[in-house]
């Protein structure tokens, strides 16, 4: 097949799994009795056509592509890490802290912030690794446990005046807040054509292209992979497991972290607007790491699969004022990422069906 | 002063009957669980959508209810409910090779949304299942009301429980489908179609999972809301790998699990706060501190959340 076909063959499979997808959700919409056309119309509306959106969107593509990215490292390392939810609301955690018990103000601050972020997803993710090198656990079990154990721990850490909430002048009649980030400690978020989205945008692109090159072109991204492929055959050309094994955990957690502090820093009103609230992480960890699946655990085309989920979200805002009931978003985004999955699937399976039935007819 | 008053407290609770009540209603929810899940573990699938099977069981059973005015029927419902969710994640990570955690995770979100928006527009009525007491063993003092005197789904578990134990271990697709989860090649080189064992066990964790929500709802809910479930697949799956995928080793994490969050519940009630954040944290913590201590002994199957495509390593 001519490359041409083959890429034809792709759009022609990923349409038609979209327009399946749709299908089914128009099913349920209709059959309730509500109207299938102004739902599609204000999905669309929210994550792009509607003005000032697609800015939005891009500021929720940012976290889920940085915590993609982690996701890409470690997977790349062969580890399978599902802890992001928990390592990315770690790294907010430690990015309130930070913000409000030690640091300063100015630009310089928002820098040690974001850093201080890496650190806690880094710190929680490394639990997992310590785990897996010292006594052996899977990290796939102890960084999923380790989600709800986060999620626990901030929690607490937000009932309490000298971990992260708020003192009483500035909480107002709210239980459970960190105090709001001064104007000067924020994230920029400049205007363009109407749109404003943070700069972290640009970051998360730049560090996009960092680890597509890191992975692809040094000696350490080709010794990961090695790793990833053969941790037998790496092992006895001298790449330790447990060096870099521990490595990518704690930089994939890292990166979930410093998106974490992102959205604090950054967000604006998508992520608690410039507080740290219960349900901070808002699934953005979940939603990351079905990104980089999406993926195939790639770093660039994360970038891509980042954006549409984004619009998924975003769009999702504005299903409500049709009048059908808008947890029906979810419901359409759940079916919209299986039917993404059948025709990498589908075409991987004939292409082996293929391969296997040349290989018996030379023998 | 305080602290003879909170003990005496805490004597209180452990001497009262609602709490093994309590105890035994999500122990029981979490066993249904566990059971499903646990073979869907000794098969190979760390099967994270056991949360969207308990909760479209739930909803299922609430509908069957609703059209039949039958609790049985509700049950059989949920458990179809949960089996729908099941047939989703086999074919789509077992057949079409897609990421188990991908489809898990999404099934997870997609469930919440089509149970909610459902609910919102048919709004299904149920009702309480009616309890049954199983005469002299009910007079037991302390255990008796909690094991023996329950609404009757609850003692679907003890024909369910010793079912599941002689599936995985008295017969030959229980043999074959441990050897897909401890070593898919050499099963696949004896003439085991691995991912159709895999896909059947994750079959079987549908129908018992779908089955527990339904109970839930039945016992304790009578109403549904998509935030019935609330995470207690997870602390399923933290129970299956408390127990070192045995399952006795993974009921004893549900009766513990369920045990901590009951005594929790009846200590708030006499005005008792302890730390909640702790308590909830405790069942991903203990299990975390068990697979540290006996990391050793204590092995999950071999190829646990890999994939078998064969001609792959």
């Amino acid at each position: 097949m001519t490359r041409g076909a083959r890429a034809a063959e792709w759009v022609v499979l990923y349409a038609l799994s979209i327009v399946v997808a749709l299908a089914i959700s128009s099913v349920i919409v209709e059959a309730t009795g509500g109207d299938w056309w102004p739902v599609l119309e204000a999905l669309v509306d929210g994550s792009i056509k509607a003005p000032g959106r697609w800015g939005e969107t891009l500021g929720v593509a940012a976290p889920l592509l940085l915590v993609a990215l982690g996701t890409v490292i470690s997977a790349k390392a062969g580890l399978i890490n599902i802890g992001q939810e928990g390592q990315l609301l770690m790294g907010a955690a430690f990015a309130v802290y930070f913000s409000f018990r030690i640091g300063g103000p100015g630009p310089l601050n928002v820098v040690l912030l974001l850093l201080f972020g890496a650190l806690g997803g880094a710190v929680w993710a490394s639990a997992a690794g310590l785990l897996r090198y010292w006594r052996g656990v899977p990290e796939v079990l102890s960084t999923l446990l380790l989600v709800f154990v986060a999620l626990q721990a901030v929690g607490y850490g937000l009932k309490w005046q000298w971990l992260l909430l708020a003192d009483e002048a500035s909480r107002g009649n709210r239980n459970l807040v960190s105090e709001q980030l001064a104007k000067n400690n924020r994230i920029p978020r400049p205007d363009i054509f109407g749109n404003e989205f943070p700069i972290t945008v640009y970051v998360a692109l730049a560090l996009a292209l960092a680890v597509a090159y890191v992975l692809a072109r040094t000696v350490w991204g080709f010794r990961l992979r090695m790793l990833g492929h053969n941790p037998r055959a790496a092992q006895r050309s001298g790449v330790s497991s447990t060096v870099y094994g521990a490595t990518a955990l704690a930089i994939g957690g890292a990166f979930a972290g410093l998106a974490g502090a992102a959205m604090f820093a950054g967000g604006g009103f998508s992520f608690g607007n410039y507080r740290l609230v219960p349900g901070f992480s808002d699934n953005i960890g979940w939603t990351g790491l079905l990104v980089a699946l999406m993926a195939r655990e790639r770093a660039l085309p994360a970038v891509v699969a980042a954006f549409v989920f984004a619009m998924l979200r975003t769009g999702a805002g504005f299903v409500n004022s049709t009048g059908v009931e808008s947890r029906i978003t979810d419901v359409v985004q759940g079916l919209l990422v299986l039917a993404l999955l059948v025709p990498p699937a589908v075409v991987f399976l004939r292409d082996r069906r293929r391969a296997r039935a040349a290989a018996t007819e030379r023998v | 002063m305080v602290l003879i008053d909170f003990f005496s407290a805490v004597g209180d609770v452990l001497s009262s009957e609602s709490t093994y009540i309590n105890g035994a209603l999500f122990a029981a929810l979490l066993a249904f669980a566990a059971t499903g899940e646990w073979v869907a573990e000794r098969s190979g699938t760390l099967n994270i959508s056991v949360e969207g099977m308990l909760l479209s069981g739930a909803f299922a059973g609430a509908l069957g209810y609703h059209l039949a005015e039958s609790v049985a029927v509700g049950l059989v419902l949920g458990a179809i409910g949960g089996l729908i969710i099941a047939v989703v994640q086999a074919e789509m990570s077992h057949r079409l090779t897609a990421d188990q955690f991908v489809v898990g995770l999404t099934l997870n979100i997609l469930v919440v949304g089509l149970t909610g928006f459902l609910d919102r527009e048919i709004d299904p009525r149920a009702d309480y299942a009616s309890e049954v007491e199983i005469p002299i063993l009910v007079d037991i003092p302390l255990f008796g009301q909690a094991l023996f005197g329950e609404p009757w789904p609850f003692y679907l578990l003890y024909g369910l429980v010793p079912l599941s134990w002689w599936l995985v271990y008295r017969t030959r697709w229980g043999l074959e489908l441990r050897a897909a989860g401890e070593n898919p090649q050499s099963a696949d080189v004896s003439g085991i179609d691995v991912n159709r064992r895999r896909r059947q066990s994750i079959y079987y964790a549908g129908l018992t999972s779908g089955l527990g929500g339904a109970y839930f709802l039945f016992a304790r809910l009578a109403t549904f809301d998509d935030s019935v479930i609330g995470g207690q697949g997870f602390i399923a799956i933290a129970a299956v790998i408390f127990g070192g995928w045995t399952l006795w080793g993974t009921m004893g994490g549900c009766v513990l699990f369920a045990g901590a969050l009951s005594f929790q519940l009846s200590l708030q009630g006499l005005g008792y706060e302890l730390n909640t954040e702790l308590l909830q944290a405790l069942p991903y913590l203990v299990t975390i501190g068990a697979m540290a201590i006996f990391a050793r002994r204590v092995r999950p199957p071999a190829a646990l959340a890999q994939p078998f495509i064969r001609g792959l390593k």
